[in-house]
């Protein structure tokens, strides 16, 4: 397509004429830290690499060094894993976390702007709660990064925000620094269910087809107008009116915003493959995607991630043929395969749902050794999330988002027993001054104890 | 939590065939046997089935000529698991209405509504939790959408079994009652009014036992339930059928304590979310919990004390529990639940009696099942690891002596596109 589009201007004009890039921005600041030491530990670092008596490093925020024989400097806290595992922190591909918040009530459910089919102009940052107590239950099973999604009642449902971990009043003090958005869409039975129902399109998956196309086509001809008015000389008085619906899609065109797609069928897979091709943009992640190891080559060749379950099957028939060995079937195909929650209980044991992922696999046949299945949870979420080159592994230089397990992380008996960001800790289960509950349940019934 | 087993390649070789379970005598050997009774743990043990029943148990078993020998390899050998608060049988996909008996909207079928008939064997979730290692269920009745329908109770639970002949087994093991939230927004709005119309219908059901023959002459006055409705309740009013309330806040159970003990009824505590708030008062009132231990969020107001500590507060504190699965289609994650109980505390054999013998008990079925020793189903499942653990799954499973098919409809999605994505 050739499209040129200045949503990356440096430089933000403060009129309301040029899209600017970030309005929102980021304003958190990572805890500075003593240098960290875990030594002697069995370490997955979300390369593919695994040490079994392992050192890792973290000074300044980052990883430093992680190996076998790595000397530990003067003035680092150590720590003995002995017997125990490291990981990168976990990354929740697919979080509603603060936008469908407990408890829930309908004063506080913000994940749906279901009054129309295309909602590309809202932003999920400015639905999350930052004091929805299942910040700290994903904090507690390790969970240091999150995408965090609108629903999927519309076709476009709006950008995500990535966010960091950690407590905070301000949704800008989690986000992710210099994250790129993502776009929320939806296909299948849940807009036809929403639209369908009053009437409207789309009613069928053919509406779902033609819902988008029509989109892409309006944010292709506004993308031009943008093209135009910059090659005419950007005269700021020429400008353009800004649309924030279209600002978005053109960002997609322009791929600097990345499309989650939430799709579980083959064959509806295979058709936006189609469209995304029709208007020259990128599809990042196929999320739930119960039937993609039905066409687990051809997302391979795509360079799609393939964000799902293992034990979820069934709730609806779009998701009848959903599998166990889904994510080890990407994996054998060369495929980016990932494990999300969108979910507040699972999301707190994402480690759990790749083990039983990984253990279905060897059943069938098709091993993924510990080494590799941490990516589902570590790496390959970083990767769908486009922070791949910042966190996710234990590579030195990367953020020092880190998880100390009790035990074998695939294990249902594994405990986060520490969480660090940034080389901060954050969760540590023998410490109350790092389990302090949300501002809403001050004052609640059973807060004197780890949950 | 207990030891990784060595895993004996290739002992699980014997294929046993096709025969009726009632005309053969198997024995297991050579397994890790947790029987879930006195006996305790038995290394090394055999379990001798005939005619569909364990028959023998232990170190010690001899076994007679002709018996098929399956030799478990050393590995863990586990009553079947039993899943209480399932809806097992009674769907298959939520939003498709027609496959989907777990309710009825008729207005004048409440406590009459039977979970026992409608009970489809042929569902496609039976083989995915069976492959979990489940091998009975409580098949519970839920509630109807309809808003403008006052009902008190859902139905009654029937315990159906997963396989090795026909699906129920017992009728009306538990009559469903919501309290709480949910309870107080069917009656009205407030909690107050419910436990009002609840203490009036019992009322209005004592009556009817005493003047049945004068209800069937039209002398009586107008009783607010019909007729299906009072009978059913009378297994209830005469403390011969437990009710299982699904209630969550500390007060509320207090408050289904205080009405259980006024009014003469057998309590089975559901959900409980804050039931560790109440432990010593549920102990005491000898009254079991049906808990989902994962189930720690505070997803409303009367969850705000939910915890991952809950089923472990409660066993130490003596009350009976059994833990619960995800529901339906996630019902084979049920001994994950356990398991994330132990993790959280719960000794380990009391985190596998939570989820097969206990519920036994509860649902007045310990004679059959729950258990490994003679006398029992032979509800029987093999592990190759820790059956709390997601590192572990099945490799054998009986019900009622009859091997099971270790497939199902997902096994053979699997199977069909494994190879290459076709």
């Amino acid at each position: 397509m050739g499209l040129v589009f200045a949503l990356s201007s440096a430089t933000p004009v403060p009129s309301a004429a040029q899209p600017v890039t970030n309005p929102f921005p980021s304003t958190y600041r990572p805890t500075v830290s003593a240098p960290l030491a875990i030594t002697g530990a069995h370490i997955l670092t979300g390369t593919g690499a695994e040490f079994v008596r392992g050192t890792i490093l973290v000074r300044d925020g980052r990883v430093e060094q992680v190996g076998e024989a790595i000397a530990v400097p003067e003035g680092y806290v150590r720590i003995d894993g002995s017997g125990k595992w490291v990981t990168p922190g976990i990354i929740d591909a697919h979080s509603h976390l603060g936008v469908g918040p407990a408890p829930s009530t309908p004063s506080h459910q913000d994940t749906n702007e279901a009054v129309s089919p295309n909602t590309a102009e809202v932003w999920a940052e400015h639905s999350v709660w930052p004091q929805d107590p299942q910040f700290r239950l994903a904090r507690a099973g390790g969970v240091t990064t999150l995408l965090v999604l609108p629903g999927s009642s519309n076709l476009i449902n709006g950008r995500s925000v990535t966010l960091k971990n950690v407590p905070a009043t301000t949704t800008q003090e989690m986000k992710f620094p210099e994250a790129p958005y993502g776009l929320k869409l939806a296909c299948g039975e849940n807009p036809k269910r929403t639209y369908g129902s009053r009437g409207r399109s789309p009613a069928t998956r053919m509406g779902v087809a033609a819902g988008f196309r029509r989109a892409w086509i309006d944010a292709a001809a506004y993308a031009r107008q943008w093209d135009k008015w910059k090659q005419d000389g950007a005269d700021p008085a020429a400008a353009p009116k800004r649309d924030l619906a279209l600002d978005s899609l053109a960002g997609v065109l322009n791929g600097e915003i990345l499309v989650q797609q939430h799709c579980y069928r083959a064959d509806e897979m295979a058709t936006m493959i189609d469209i995304a091709q029709e208007f020259g943009f990128r599809i990042r992640a196929f999320h739930h995607a119960s039937e993609a190891y039905k066409i687990a080559p051809l997302l391979a060749a795509e360079d799609i991630c393939v964000a799902t379950w293992a034990s979820s099957w069934g709730s609806k028939m779009e998701a009848l043929d959903a599998i166990e060995e889904n994510a080890p079937i990407i994996q054998r195909a060369g495929g980016c395969a990932i494990i999300h929650s969108d979910d507040g209980l699972l999301g707190q044991r994402l480690n759990q749902e790749a083990g039983i992922a990984m253990t279905a696999g060897r059943i069938a046949g098709i091993d993924t050794s510990r080494a590799e299945a941490i990516k589902w949870i570590t790496a390959n979420p970083a990767k769908a999330m486009g922070i791949a080159d910042r966190t996710g592994t234990l590579e030195p230089g990367r953020m020092g988002d880190v998880v100390l397990w009790s035990a074998d992380p695939f294990s249902v008996y594994a405990l986060a027993e520490k969480v660090w960001i940034d080389g901060a800790l954050v969760w540590d289960r023998a410490d109350p001054r790092y389990q302090q509950p949300s501002d809403f349940l001050l004052g609640q019934p059973g807060q004197d104890f780890t949950r | 939590m207990i030891g990784r087993l060595s895993i004996l390649l290739g002992a699980l070789s014997l294929l046993l065939p096709a025969l009726p379970a009632n005309a053969r005598t198997i024995a297991i050997t050579n397994g890790r046997i947790v029987t879930m009774v006195g006996a305790g743990e038995v290394d090394n043990g055999t379990i001798l089935v005939r005619d569909g029943r364990i028959v023998a148990v232990g170190a010690d078993v001899s076994i007679p000529a002709g018996a098929e020998i399956l030799d478990a390899g050393g590995r863990i050998v586990t009553p079947g698991l039993i899943a209480s608060g399932t809806a097992l049988g009674l769907i298959e996909v939520r939003n498709v209405e027609a496959a989907d008996d777990r309710a009825t909207d008729r207005s004048d079928v409440s406590a009459a509504f039977d979970a026992g008939y409608g009970l489809n064997p042929d569902s496609l979730l039976i083989p995915v939790a069976r492959l979990g290692g489940i091998t009975r269920a409580i098949a519970t009745p839920s509630y109807g959408n309809d808003g403008n329908r006052e009902l008190l109770f859902a139905g009654q639970a029937a315990a159906i079994a997963l396989g090795g002949g026909p699906i129920l087994v017992k009728r009306g093991v538990a009559m469903v009652l919501d309290m709480g939230d949910a309870g107080a927004e069917r009656a009205g709005g407030a909690r107050g009014g419910e436990i009002v119309a609840l203490r009036a219908v019992l009322a209005e059901v004592r009556d009817y036992v005493r003047r049945r023959a004068a209800y069937d002459r039209g002398e009586t006055r107008d009783y607010s339930l019909s007729r299906a409705d009072l009978e059913a309740l009378i297994p209830l009013v005469e403390g011969r059928m437990p009710l299982l309330v699904s209630v969550n806040r500390a007060s509320d159970i207090r408050d289904a304590l205080a009405l259980a003990r006024d009014e003469r009824l057998k309590l089975i505590v559901e959900g409980g979310a804050e039931a560790w708030r109440v432990a010593a008062e549920l102990a005491r009132a000898r009254i079991p919990v049906l808990v989902t231990p994962v189930d720690n969020k505070p997803a409303s107001f009367e969850t705000l004390g939910a915890t991952l500590t809950n089923a472990r507060r409660l066993a130490e504190a003596g009350v009976l529990i059994a833990i619960q699965g995800n529901g339906n289609n996630r019902e084979r994650e049920l001994r994950y639940n356990a398991g994330n109980a132990v993790a959280a505390g719960l000794p380990w054999q009391q985190g596998l009696a939570a989820i097969t013998v206990n519920p036994a008990r509860i649902f007045g079925l310990a004679e059959q099942i729950g258990s490994l020793e003679a006398g029992k189903d032979a509800d029987i499942v093999i592990w190759d690891g820790d059956p709390l653990d997601t590192l572990a799954r099945p490799v054998a499973i009986f019900i009622r002596g009859e091997r099971q098919p270790m497939t199902s409809r997902q096994t053979e999605l699997r199977d069909r596109y494994r190879s290459d994505g076709r």
